[in-house]
């Protein structure tokens, strides 16, 4: 059987098969309904203990993020529609509680999932968790109970609900196997949260096995096994064994040097495209923030986002980071990524046309009250700010006069900002790294952007299905530019950085290293492996195979020669 | 009884966040508030009542509240309803 692997892993076990406790409500009639009514209020308050256990264990287990959505099941609990609609429906119509919180819960439920509207719907779910906890209470029904899990098992249901994954045992599940839901659903993502492989979107399987029978399952490939064989059992042990192995090793780098085996540190930072980013960063320990995206503030808005806006975001990161390093890009625009508002022109080269920097340079209104929130913001960490989409030395010097004239005019506010604010510009047009070192004498410190700068020296529409075999990062003129960036660099003394996907590449990472780069970028999940990596590579041995990689005529060539020489 | 006139003018209208942000700023005033769409009454206070009120961008919203607090909820969310921004 083969699902969609939502979290990665292997997990094996026995099945855990959880099915929802049908609960059968009648309708009864009441003579007093006084008692109704206190029953159900009694169910209330019972439900609101719950609820708040439920909450104080996600918080403490998963984080405050997850657990937020108790609050809104409790507002539920409490809200005086519902309630109302309850006890009206016991004194009017002289019935039980069981029958008058199922009917006014469904039909709320049915209103909101008749309405075309993501959120909506998510709340119907919700009440739908909220009403079947209360019609428990009042039936006075244990719940199936997946805190009490004692051996290794792999939970196989139609859907869990938060309620579900909050009371878990997490000690003793090792896989969740779910007949719907996607890559974004509540767990998948908590499955994804808390380490645990998960496999979604099998049709019927809660019909298809039994409670107790062995299954394995395969995050990475969305492969399941029932009742596996001896060699299967100890094919996919071993693979278990090598990714805890694995696990340990990189949690053993939380809280070590990025140093390479030869005593060469580099910094290690990462990609964050909001302010709540930043969490995952630090608890992967990475030493700062090599690229921050300024588009979340400009998209999902009808409007340009204030200055103070924006300076409430940058500030809120800088915080966190305290005297850590917190590259900002400004808005980069166009290509991809629309934002309808500005009205740009649909183009026939959007990758090669008004985006950036350069829209930025057009509209310098834009690009001015961004610089202003930036440098307010540097008065409270570590800022640099970075440019993106840089091709010439002439927007560069545009660019630059812009940020000193909105320090003047900061100045001439009395509003204090850093004076010790670095700027650098994104390498990501071949012309700049082939000409680095005219730009190095301007600047304060480069960063590679690996997927532009791909796509431009290849020639390759990184979006084009069709041609995407093209797009290699291996690629040796690639590997050549990136050398040209950091010796370019180099010969001025300034730092250079790299921030795209090729950063936390396994492979090119001891290449870069060998190479001289100074930072590596990366997403928050690629950091400790990265580390593992550097600490385990010598960068002079790395040095003394650099002119051999560059010089090797195919992709494929590179691949195999850093298999065989360099990671052996 | 207080109350007054306002056009929702953000694009989510009162669904998802800003429904709920305004039960949450409504829950903090003493005095019963009612939120009237077309000749039909909501309750102010309940996710649920706004939520299946399904107010949108253009709709005109008479928010009326009854107590001690009356006039100073109605501003106060009035205020709420003309700042929304999502």
């Amino acid at each position: 059987m083969k699902g969609l692997g939502t979290s990665p892993g292997v997990g094996i076990g026995k099945i855990f098969l959880y099915k929802e406790v049908k609960l059968e409500i009648k309708k009864n009639n009441v003579d007093d309904f006084n008692l109704e009514l206190e029953r159900f209020n009694k169910s209330i308050e019972k439900a609101k203990t719950e609820i708040d256990e439920l909450y104080h264990i996600t918080k403490k287990d998963v984080g405050e993020k997850e657990a937020e959505i108790f609050l809104a099941h409790k507002m539920m609990l409490e809200d005086p529609e519902f309630i109302k609609g309850v006890e009206e429906k016991i004194k009017g119509e002289k019935i039980n509680a069981e029958w008058a919180v199922e009917e006014t819960a469904n039909a709320f439920i049915s209103l909101f999932e008749n309405i075309e509207d993501e959120y909506l719907k998510a709340r119907a779910a919700d009440l739908k968790d909220v009403s079947s906890r209360i019609l428990r209470i009042l039936l006075n029904k244990d719940s199936v109970d997946l805190l009490s899990i004692y051996e290794k098992s792999i939970i196989v249901a139609e859907d869990l609900t938060p309620s579900d994954t909050a009371s878990m045992n997490k000690e003793m599940v090792v896989g969740l196997v779910t007949e719907l839901g996607g890559r974004t659903s509540h767990t998948s993502i908590i499955a994804r949260t808390l380490d645990i492989p998960a496999i979604a979107g099998i049709e019927n399987i809660i019909d298809r096995v039994n409670h107790g029978d062995m299954i394995i399952i395969d995050g990475d490939s969305g492969e399941i096994i029932l009742n596996p064989t001896e060699e299967e059992l100890d094919f996919y042990r071993e693979k278990l064994q090598r990714e805890e192995r694995l696990k340990e090793k990189l949690k053993d780098m939380v809280g070590k040097e990025t140093k390479s085996k030869d005593g060469h540190k580099v910094e290690l930072v990462g990609n964050i495209g909001t302010p709540s980013d930043i969490d995952k960063v630090l608890e992967k320990d990475g030493e700062g923030v090599g690229l921050f995206r300024s588009e979340f503030l400009y998209m999902d808005n009808d409007s340009l986002p204030t200055e103070d806006k924006q300076f409430e975001a940058y500030k809120e990161v800088a915080m966190k980071l305290q005297d850590k390093p917190l590259v900002i890009r400004t808005l980069d625009v166009g290509g991809d990524k629309e934002i309808p508002y500005l009205n740009l022109p649909k183009e026939m080269n959007p990758f090669l046309g008004y985006r950036a920097i350069r829209v930025g340079l057009d509209r310098p209104e834009i690009l001015k009250t961004q610089l202003r929130a930036i440098y307010r913001a540097s008065h409270y960490g570590n800022i640099k700010i970075m440019f993106p989409m840089i091709s010439s030395i002439d927007e560069l010097r545009e660019a630059k006069s812009i940020a000193k004239e909105v320090r003047e005019s900061l100045k001439e506010d009395n509003i204090p900002f850093s004076d010790k604010v670095e700027i650098g510009i994104m390498v990501e047009i071949p012309a700049v790294a082939v000409h680095a070192k005219a730009f190095a004498k301007e600047v304060d410190f480069f960063s590679i952007g690996t997927n532009d700068l791909i796509q431009y020296t290849l020639a390759v529409d990184r979006g084009n299905q069709n041609i995407s075999n093209l797009y290699n990062q291996y690629h040796p003129a690639i590997l050549r530019l990136i050398k040209m960036t950091i010796d370019g660099g180099h010969e001025e003394g300034i730092w250079v950085g790299m921030c795209g996907e090729v950063a936390g590449d396994k492979k090119l990472v001891p290449i870069l290293l060998g190479m001289g780069l100074d930072e590596f970028s990366m997403s928050a999940g690629s950091i400790l492996g990265a580390r593992y990596i550097i600490r385990n590579t010598s960068k002079e041995e790395i040095k003394s195979h650099i002119d051999r990689v560059l010089n090797l005529s195919t992709a494929t060539d590179v691949e195999n020669y850093i298999d065989e020489n360099i990671l052996k | 009884m207080y109350r007054e006139e306002v056009v929702l003018e953000n694009k989510t209208g009162l669904h998802a966040r800003p429904a709920s942000m305004f039960v949450k700023e409504a829950s903090t005033y003493k005095s019963d508030i009612n939120l009237i769409k077309e000749d039909q009454k909501y309750n102010a206070k309940s996710i649920m009542g706004l939520l299946s009120m399904g107010a949108a961008k253009g709709d005109v919203l008479t928010i009326e509240a009854e107590g001690e607090d009356e006039k100073e909820a109605v501003n106060s969310l009035i205020e709420f309803i003309k700042n929304l921004k999502e």
